[in-house]
């Protein structure tokens, strides 16, 4: 099983590196670009078969590791 | 006093924090390995600057999870100093030893200069050395020292007098200007600025010293 790990910035903390890519949209003449957030995707191969047992070890990935719940938040997706 | 430098791979400032250190105990500092599991007897340890883990995922992340941290949480809670610079600073919001994090600079830029700082408490081991609302300039080195706490964490902080630097010039957008905070016992302060790199008229300024004599007096 494949889990795609998804970490953005919790809505309301302000993303330099996001507004920067923005700036830089607008500059190339994209039009109707609105605002732009940056996060990260992982992707993690796993053994495990079982789809619920695998999104609680990727939940507790998450909160360990993978994203710091203090600035921000995650999704995860499982692909069989 | 007795001293421990915890060594991440990729620190920097380990060897500079290790020769302050020695200059103001006059006594040989523990360099402790962070695969290591444990410390000596000390009354201080410092987890010092650097680009430990390549900064990979976030600063501060992966060596917050290094064997050695357990150690540095068990000693925290049993009352031992502990003193986290730069990365160092990082690497105690990433394990929960303080609260927060550090985001990337505001400005986008790596910063390295000098910049001035308001001391906002004295009473502490690490501060005593300065007076209340004192100007220091301690040199900072970073890409990613922009403090970042949600409300209630930044009020409660306030409230609690446990901002202990404040930026006079804010260099990468930290919320409330905050440049080094204390948990909430007093024994664990976190700070972007170096004060191991001005604690030397060779280098320019001693403003740094004041920080390690005080923690030799007070921790002797």
């Amino acid at each position: 099983m494949k889990a795609k790990v998804y970490v953005t910035l919790k809505i309301g903390v302000l993303d330099p590196q996001g507004k920067a890519v923005q700036h830089a949209l607008h500059a190339l003449g994209f039009e109707g670009v609105g605002d732009v957030r940056q996060g990260k995707f992982v992707e993690i191969e796993l053994d495990e078969t079982d789809r619920a047992q695998a999104e609680r070890a990727v939940d507790e990935m998450c909160r360990q590791l993978l994203a710091n719940t203090v600035i921000e938040d995650y999704s995860i997706d499982l692909e069989d | 006093m007795k001293a421990a430098v915890i060594v991440f791979p990729a620190a920097t400032s380990d060897r500079d924090t290790k020769v302050c250190l020695e200059q103001s105990t006059g006594k040989p500092v523990h360099m402790v390995w962070h695969g290591d599991t444990e410390i000596p007897d000390v009354d201080l340890i410092v987890l010092p600057g650097g680009f430990s883990y390549g900064d990979y995922l976030r600063c501060g992340a992966m060596a917050s999870h290094s064997p050695i941290m357990k150690e540095v949480k068990s000693r925290a809670k049993q009352g031992v100093h502990v003193l986290g610079i730069c990365n160092g600073f990082q690497i105690l919001c990433e394990s929960g030893l303080l609260p927060g994090v550090l985001m990337r600079n505001a400005g986008l830029k790596f910063i390295c200069k000098d910049v001035d700082l308001r001391v906002e408490n004295d009473t502490t081991p690490f501060t005593r050395g300065y007076g209340k609302g004192q100007a220091v300039r301690i040199p900072v080195s970073h890409h990613d020292g922009n403090y970042f706490a949600d409300d209630a964490a930044l009020e409660k902080l306030e409230d609690e007098g446990r901002v202990a630097f404040r930026y006079l010039a804010n260099p990468n957008g930290s919320r409330a200007d905050i440049a080094g905070i204390l948990n909430d016992k007093g024994n664990v302060l976190g700070m972007m600025p170096h004060p191991e790199r001005l604690a030397d008229a060779q280098l320019g300024g001693t403003d740094g010293r004041p920080m390690f004599d005080a923690l030799t007096e007070a921790l002797s």
